[in-house]
């Protein structure tokens, strides 16, 4: 009631109004000057750490993948290459149901259980902002299907890459072996940073060994992208170093023939230049095509592989260990002579057979009617074993096997590939520390005639043969001849290692060994004179056999009752030219049986390919 | 003698087109400032919408239209803005009902009303509605006003406030419910009034965060501590902060904001264009900004100041501060200092209706300015 009688006074209000709008004014000035002192602190104060965050967002560092370096024979033939493939790729990031995603990718193309497992494998590996495949080798077909329907898929992209190829398939396999997939042990072990956008890594062979030199550097690029991730453009880049390309000592042509001429037989072959240690062929025998391994072989195929009776995933030339045989006595022969135990001139008298006093146990020759007077030249020549059995009584196990180890039997070769194994070069210490029995004297006699406890690689044969053949001068035994970088720069030569072991021989001994080689191929009773047909020049071999299991007491040995897979192993050594050796071979057939017969044609057939490619340049 | 008959002419042909404007009703400082910004919006709008021409003429064609709208609202005395005003409040009360009722859904709001030929948001028409009827209703109360009045002023606030807030749209809501604030405030309410206001709303602040939607108090809890989601509701404010940051005391020129050009901050062309501004152009561009939305205001409350009545001042006044509540809210947001409410920066933001209102607000304040000497008539 009272307010009815209040009579509106003008003038106050409006000036209540104006102190009011006075206060306005002062409070809209406040908080201006607090926005601007906001600001002060974002644009000012912090600039530089929003700065940082916004060439975060921005820009992206993106590694770059070197090209792996090529891998080339010793003529330039190519052996390894990079060829481009197409890879449909996922980046699981910036996929928000990876499921569904797969299944409306298997709608426009073929995605098999093998693709997605290899696929879930990589995804639990890799970091989430990694692209992970999950197809390989897109044929253009499914390439132009997946790039109309494109949009419907982001972060799902298809990456033009180079893939690993070895063109010669099986027949460098087990000497160039393969990349595949890195895994996390192997990324453990390299420079992370280095293989931050490599996919593949040497896993067996020359590109394990030299997986260092073939990969390269990577490179780096500054991208700028949107916030979906997408590229907008190269802000700077750094470029990848290129990985060096190797060239092998091996001659692809040799390695041909030599794998033509086993045949069917499981084995291995491997034919050294005496002169400088290179590997010219290095063959074993089944082999299998590395190619599945570089996209990832499906279970089911390695399966095979693994499973397979005749072992075609096993090295054998470095890592399977056989029985020298008779292939060893050339050597046992010359600690004989260097020894002073035999002479050139003296003889024995072989009965067919060999025994220990106060033993009645008979030590027989491969000649049950056994070779009568034998001198060491014949013992080599026609391979007598009761002479070996009475030189190495004489010689004693230590001294053989001291003498035998100049040859590098019974350790590695150091060969620059991976996994080569020792083999074993028996002593009575040898037996001691790892039998912890003592040494008894008729295992001297059979590691007289290599078997019983020796084992050698095909690699050591080869290797020891080379010595032989150089009268003593050791180079060991490599398979790169030169890394080049780029095609463009001379290729460098890898380094050489060599030792003179002339000492380990007088030069008559040498000279009488090597001839009594000779005499293996071209004497008339050489147990590998059928190979001595049509030569221009001298070959000096020893042929051997490998027993696969004992053969008791007055049993006959019948190769052709056995089964095949019991039969011995058929060995033979050679070198050639016998006065100046440029090629020295070791050849094992796996139950080949005969050595002169089966393994010795082998050799011949690489000396004739190496002897035609050298008139042929 | 030329030089006072040169004088004379210029001061004649100055007074000529003083008259014009005058008879358009228009106020020259007002609308000079208007034009400035809104130029000002369509250049850092060009940039981010990423040089999209086809939003700069769709931007043209609304602040056509605004203009007009101002043009118009002016040319009406206030004296029949003063009578018409329970009819337009009543009516936008009844149409914010229809809303609850009838409203369509957009963007999970409930805003929408549609008559069939045309879609509106009731909303809009409350934020003119609610301070011309609480200035209306102060209009014949002798100031300062009495407790019964301050009441009733506040249901008539209140009443759309919560409507909208229903919908929801906190920000229009708390908008609004400030604009007839001010109507209250400038009516010289008492201190001790003002005091036991604010009392109530402190404590009646619990009861509201319970009443509000789970995207709502997301937005508060985000405001709070937006590194705590990042990727989520975090993202706008944390990229909003780097866009400012990131712009400096010079800024990275036009056209050359990383973050709005390669899409880091969202909503670059409405809410968020002020970051847009301040990564381009700096704390410099920036303080010129603010100085010409000052420029606005001061102008705005001049205007209320030379008002000749109790309706017509109150009534400029909160127009003219709702504005800069308007500005600051937006401003506040994107740099962190207020929550995301999702409010435009006036003039500049790209964007619909509220320009039209806002327009509309600019051209009773032109009434207002332009038909003082008519009304003393």
């Amino acid at each position: 009631m009272a307010s009815r009688l209040r009579i509106k006074d003008h003038i106050r209000e409006s000036r209540t109004f104006n102190e009011r709008a006075a206060i306005a004014l002062a409070l809209v000035i406040i908080m201006m000057i607090v926005i601007l002192a906001r600001l002060v602190y974002l644009q000012i104060i912090s600039h530089e750490h929003y700065t940082t965050l916004a060439e975060d967002n921005r820009v992206s560092i993106v590694p770059v993948p070197p090209t792996r370096g090529l891998i080339y024979d010793r003529n330039g033939t190519i052996l390894a290459q990079n060829l481009p493939a197409f890879s449909l790729e996922i980046v699981p990031e910036r996929i928000t149901n990876i499921e569904e995603t797969i299944r409306e990718l298997s709608e426009i193309l073929e995605i098999n259980d093998d693709h997605l497992k290899r696929f879930k494998k990589q995804l639990q590996q890799k970091s989430a902002f990694r692209s992970i495949p999950l197809r390989t080798h897109l044929n253009d077909v499914e390439v132009a299907r997946f790039a109309a329907n494109r949009h419907h898929f982001p972060g799902v992209e298809i990456e033009a890459r180079l893939v690993r190829d070895y063109p010669y398939s099986h027949l460098t396999a087990h000497v160039i072996g393969y990349v595949g997939r890195i895994n996390i042990n192997e990324l453990k072990k390299v420079d992370a940073s280095n293989y931050s956008a490599t996919h593949h890594i040497g896993k067996l062979g020359v590109e394990k060994f030299y997986e260092d030199s073939l990969h390269g550097a990577v490179g780096f690029k500054n991208i700028e992208t949107n916030v979906v991730g997408r590229t907008i453009r190269t802000l700077e880049q750094t470029p990848p170093l290129p990985g060096k390309d190797l060239f092998l000592t091996l001659d692809i042509e040799l390695q041909q023939a030599a794998n033509k001429a086993l045949g069917k037989h499981r084995g291995a072959v491997i034919a050294i230049d005496p002169r400088n240690g290179e590997v010219l062929a290095m063959v074993s025998k089944p082999s299998y095509d590395p190619n599945p391994f570089v996209v990832g072989i499906d279970t089911k195929s390695y399966r095979a592989l693994q499973e397979d009776i005749d072992k075609p995933l096993f090295n054998r030339t470095l890592k399977g260990q056989y029985p020298p045989g008779s292939t060893i006595k050339p050597l046992i022969g010359l600690a004989g002579l260097e020894k002073g135990i035999s002479t050139t001139n003296n003889s024995i008298y072989c009965p067919g057979w060999f025994s220990l006093k106060g033993d009645d146990h008979k030590y027989r020759d491969w000649k049950k009617s056994g070779h009568g007077t034998t001198t060491l030249e014949k013992a080599i020549v026609e391979s007598c074993d009761v002479f070996f059995y009475d030189l190495s009584l004489n010689l004693g196990i230590d001294a053989m096997s001291d003498y035998l180890s100049h040859f590098g039997l019974g350790k590695k070769t150091a060969i620059d590939l991976p996994g080569e194994l020792a083999g074993i070069l028996p002593s009575s210490h040898w037996k001691r520390q790892k039998k912890g029995l003592p040494w008894y004297t008729g295992e001297t006699l059979i590691s007289g005639i290599g078997q019983g406890y020796n084992l050698t690689t095909p690699l050591q044969l080869a290797s020891a043969t080379a010595t032989l053949a150089s009268r003593g001068l050791y180079s060991r035994p490599h398979i790169v001849k030169a890394f080049g970088t780029g095609t463009d720069s001379e290729p460098l030569p890898a380094v050489l290692d060599q030792e003179n072991r002339h000492d380990i021989a007088s030069n008559e001994n040498w000279e009488y060994m090597v001839n009594s080689m000779v005499k293996v191929v071209h004497g008339v009773r050489g147990t590998a004179r059928s190979i001595s047909e049509g030569v221009s020049f001298k070959i000096a071999g020893k042929t051997g056999t490998a027993q696969v299991f004992g053969i008791k007491q007055d049993e006959k040995y019948v190769a052709e009752d056995i089964a095949e897979r019991l039969r011995d192993h058929a060995l033979f050594v050679a070198f050639a030219p016998a006065d100046k050796p440029e090629i020295a071979i070791a050849v094992i057939v796996e139950n080949g049986g005969s050595g002169g017969a089966v393994a010795a044609p082998v050799a011949r057939t690489v000396i004739d390919e190496y002897m035609a490619s050298k008139t042929r340049s | 003698m030329k030089t006072r008959n040169h004088e004379y002419t210029q001061w004649g042909e100055r007074r000529q087109s003083r008259m014009f404007v005058r008879g358009l009703h228009l106020d020259v400082p007002l609308l000079l400032g208007i034009i400035i910004l809104s130029t000002i919006g369509l250049v850092i709008l060009y940039s981010a919408s990423g040089q999209n021409d086809a939003i700069i003429i769709r931007q043209l064609m609304r602040l056509a239209l605004a203009f007009t709208v101002m043009l118009i609202v002016a040319q009406i005395s206030p004296h029949h803005i003063q009578l018409w005003a329970p009819w337009v409040f009543g009516t936008g009360l009844l149409l914010l009902a229809a809303v609850l009722l009838f409203g369509e859904e957009g963007k999970g709001a409930q805003r929408w009303l549609d008559l069939g030929f045309f879609r509106f948001q009731p909303s809009e028409i409350m934020k003119l509605a609610v301070p011309v009827m609480v200035a209306w209703y102060f209009a014949d109360n002798p100031a300062p006003p009495s407790l019964k009045n301050i009441l009733i002023a506040a249901l008539l606030i209140i009443a759309p406030v919560l409507l909208i807030a229903k919908q929801p749209d906190l920000g229009t809501s708390l908008l609004i419910a400030s604009s007839g604030v001010f109507v209250l405030l400038l009516s010289g309410i008492r201190w001790k009034h003002v005091s036991v206001f604010i009392l109530l709303i402190a404590t009646s602040a619990p009861l509201l965060w319970f009443n509000l939607h789970a995207y709502q108090k997301a937005r508060v809890m985000t405001f709070l501590n937006p590194e705590n989601d990042p990727l989520g509701a975090g993202y706008h404010i944390i990229q909003s902060k780097i866009a400012i940051g990131s712009g400096g005391l010079y800024g990275k020129g036009w056209l050359n904001g990383t973050q709005s050009h390669l899409e880091f901050l969202p909503e670059r062309t409405t809410d968020f264009i002020f970051s847009v501004f301040s990564e381009e152009f700096g704390f410099i561009g920036i303080f010129c900004l603010l100085i010409l939305y000052l420029f606005i205001v001061v102008r705005g409350l001049y205007i209320a100041t030379q008002a000749q009545s109790t309706f017509t001042r109150l009534l400029g006044g909160s127009l003219i501060l709702t504005f800069f509540v308007y500005t600051f809210v937006n401003i506040g947001m994107v740099s962190g200092l207020l929550p995301v409410v999702g409010l435009p920066l006036p003039l500049v933001s790209y964007g619909g209706t509220s320009m039209v209102t806002m327009m509309a607000g600019f051209g009773v304040l032109m009434s207002i300015h332009t038909h003082r000497r008519l009304l003393s008539n």
